[in-house]
């Protein structure tokens, strides 16, 4: 795992305050580290090594028992997040309709593009009106290569 | 005219093809109420529009923003029979047929109206829980025969037995809303379309075993479960569903929501529990048994979100009346969940029992791409797929086991004459290994060798041998591994080999 560094800055000292706050609202609740990783997430993006390290002083956990769960989890990202993204389903259910082809267009169309990310998921629920993707947060069903290409037409560089 | 009420789903799946703008088209019309709805679960009909008339609530399917004004010209508002109407919706055969229990709300009422969840029969199960020792409530779950459907299939009552019969400072009721299983999608439905069920299952839980403490666990890859969940949740304890002294009672019981964070694993209920307790989830060595040392190391209740919603009604009409449907061992009903490449896909709610031919030919109506049926992969990734030949197996847990295969979460999964067996053998080793908390070297190693060995398989090399090792790896697996996950990848993969060996035996040129 790399972490996004950068110069000490006011910019760094502004977003470990931030992380400390939502460490210090969360610390009470019971098994507290999940809850104050997805509002770190949300507010920020992604997380950086100062950040697991600001998390483990306020819970008094290890860096390293930060570290590990971080890691684990694919939604605690720690590179900065890409101005969109194609999250398309590979479960079997959107396999059976065709899931992998839309898969491949979407990885020839957009991989080469660096404010895309491309990645795989494995079952949003919609399992009956498939080949689905989530693309920048939002779900659709019933795609297809084409459908597709329609969503991300207007992501001008 | 006066005003026209009509219902419009907002279940993620019904969103997905274009709800939200149906909505917002039928809502900028005059004297129109729209009330956003879950869905009934004929996901093929969605956008499925519903106008409230005399005679019933009258259906209109495939609803585009672009139609919306032909057909309120034609009379839609009225319920009159323009487009492809259904008619009314209660009577159609489709969901008629059905014997909804669970999923009774669902698509019915707004989701987080609780006036509305008591008029159509909501906590009458509680309140009849509430004056009843919690021993005589454990026993009446104990009479359903009302077994956890999450996959595991183990009997409700005895695991509540035994949290009841556990002493401690503090006991937990836990639900898994991890539905990462490919193919199932209903736990997903229920807490969007009906929260309150849930929450009522869990609290009647509560009070049978005496925990005041419960969480949901609802995976990220369902943000509106979780949304709606913590707007029901706000709601139930403004009307004093939740918090202390639940409606003047003994019973006092906090509710939160926790969200996942990507793992599939974290479905299995050991692994779930170290989440919620804030660590990587790897799965814990079983004994102890969560329901004596589960969440920080006190009783707890885990159950899925299937089971618990099947609880209101148990407790409403009696064990009894729930024990006298089905089949076998398998009692009350199963919300069947039928997906993939199917013509009619959606919730299929009923009697344990139903040939999977039912359930693929009459409700599914055959493959959406209108070729044969090949393969039926049934209880999502772990389970088995099923030969065409396999299609009169009726859907209860011990007649799936005796053909090699397993109900898990309801789950079926069409697939036509295209489906390639050891290209989703394969794929099963490969979801292993992503997805594989690490913890057991069976499962962590043995499902990257799988990969590999059905690559040679499928290259022709060394086929008889790379075929008996792959043999001897499953065996490994299913017999070394701490949990389902190592233990049961084997079924997908060896069940692809015995019904369609010949799909391993391609020779790529």
């Amino acid at each position: 795992m790399t972490h996004a560094t950068s110069p000490s800055s006011g910019l760094d000292l502004r977003r470990s305050e931030t992380v400390r706050r939502l460490a210090e609202q969360h610390a009470t609740d019971r098994g507290a580290l999940m809850v104050v990783l997805h509002a770190a997430v949300a507010e920020l993006g992604h997380l950086e090594r100062t950040d697991v390290e600001t998390i483990a002083d306020v819970l008094n956990l290890s860096v390293a028992d930060v570290h590990g769960v971080v890691s684990f989890y694919k939604d605690f990202r720690t590179d900065p997040a890409p101005a969109h993204t194609v999250h398309l389903c590979r479960g079997e259910a959107c396999q059976a309709v065709g899931a992998e082809s839309v898969f491949a267009q979407a990885r020839a169309q957009l991989a080469h593009r660096d404010d895309v990310e491309v990645d795989e998921v494995f079952c949003l629920g919609n399992c009956a009106l498939g080949p689905s993707a989530m693309v920048d947060g939002r779900l659709h069903g019933r795609l297809s290569g084409e459908r597709l290409l329609g969503l991300t037409e207007e992501w001008v560089r | 005219m006066s005003g026209s009420t009509v219902y419009v789903p907002a279940d993620s799946s019904a969103v997905a093809v274009g709800a939200d703008a149906v909505a917002e088209a039928l809502g900028s019309l005059e004297d129109v109420t729209v009330v956003r709805t879950g869905s009934r679960g004929m996901l093929w009909l969605e956008p499925l529009v519903e106008v409230e008339t005399p005679a019933g609530r009258v259906g209109y399917p495939n609803v585009t923003p672009g139609v919306v004004a032909g057909l309120v010209a034609e009379g839609l508002l009225s319920g009159v029979a323009v487009g492809a109407s259904i008619g009314v919706v209660d009577e159609y055969p489709w969901l008629a047929r059905q014997h909804r229990v669970s999923f009774a709300r669902v698509g019915v009422i707004a989701p987080t109206d609780i006036a509305a969840y008591e008029e159509h029969g909501g906590w009458a199960g509680l309140r009849r829980a509430l004056v009843m020792e919690p021993a005589e409530v454990v026993e009446e779950l104990a009479a359903s025969g009302l077994r956890g459907r999450g996959g595991a299939g183990f009997p409700t009552g005895i695991k509540w037995r035994t949290v009841l019969q556990t002493s401690a400072d503090l006991k937990f009721v836990c639900c898994n809303l991890d539905e990462g299983d490919s193919g199932t999608f209903a736990d997903r439905m229920l807490a969007e379309g009906d929260p309150f069920t849930l929450i009522e299952g869990m609290l009647v839980a509560a009070h049978a075993v005496g925990a005041r403490e419960g969480y949901i666990y609802c995976r990220s890859e369902y943000p509106a479960a979780a949304a709606t969940l913590r707007r029901a949740i706000d709601v139930a304890y403004a009307h004093g569903w939740l918090g202390d002294r639940i409606q003047g009672s003994d019973l006092s019981f906090d509710l939160f929501v926790r969200l996942g964070a990507g793992a599939y694993i974290c479905g299995e209920e050991t692994s779930m529990l170290e989440s919620l307790e804030g660590r990587r989830g790897e799965v814990r060595a079983k004994p102890p048994i969560p329901a004596i040392e589960g969440l920080f190391g006190r009783p707890t209740v885990v159950n899925n979100v299937l089971t618990f919603a099947a609880v209101p009604m148990i407790l409403a009409d009696g064990g009894a009346a729930y024990a006298a449907l089905g089949s076998g061992r398998s009692r009350g009903t199963q919300v069947f969940q039928l997906a993939g490449n199917v013509r009619q896909g959606g919730i299929v709610e009923t009697d344990f029992g139903i040939s999977l031919r039912d359930l693929v030919e009459d409700y599914g109506g055959g493959t959406v791409t209108g070729r044969p049926v090949r393969a039926v992969q049934v209880g999502g990734p772990l389970g088995a797929y099923l030969p065409a030949t396999d299609l009169d197996v009726p859907m209860d847990y011990e007649a799936l086991l005796e053909v090699g295969g397993m109900l898990g979460h309801g789950g079926v999964v069409v697939w036509d004459d295209t489906f390639d067996a050891a290209r989703m053998a394969r794929f099963a080793m490969e979801f292993c290994a992503k997805e594989s908390c690490g913890k057991c070297t069976p499962c962590r190693i043995g499902s990257q060798r799988g990969v590999e060995t059905i690559d040679r398989i499928i290259a022709g090399t060394e086929r008889e041998r790379n075929l008996l090792l792959l043999d001897d790896l499953c065996t490994t697996m299913t017999k070394g591994s701490l949990c389902a996950m190592g233990g049961l990848t084997p079924m997908p993969v060896q069940s692809a080999i015995r019904h369609f060996a010949e799909d391993f035996d391609r020779r790529t040129s």
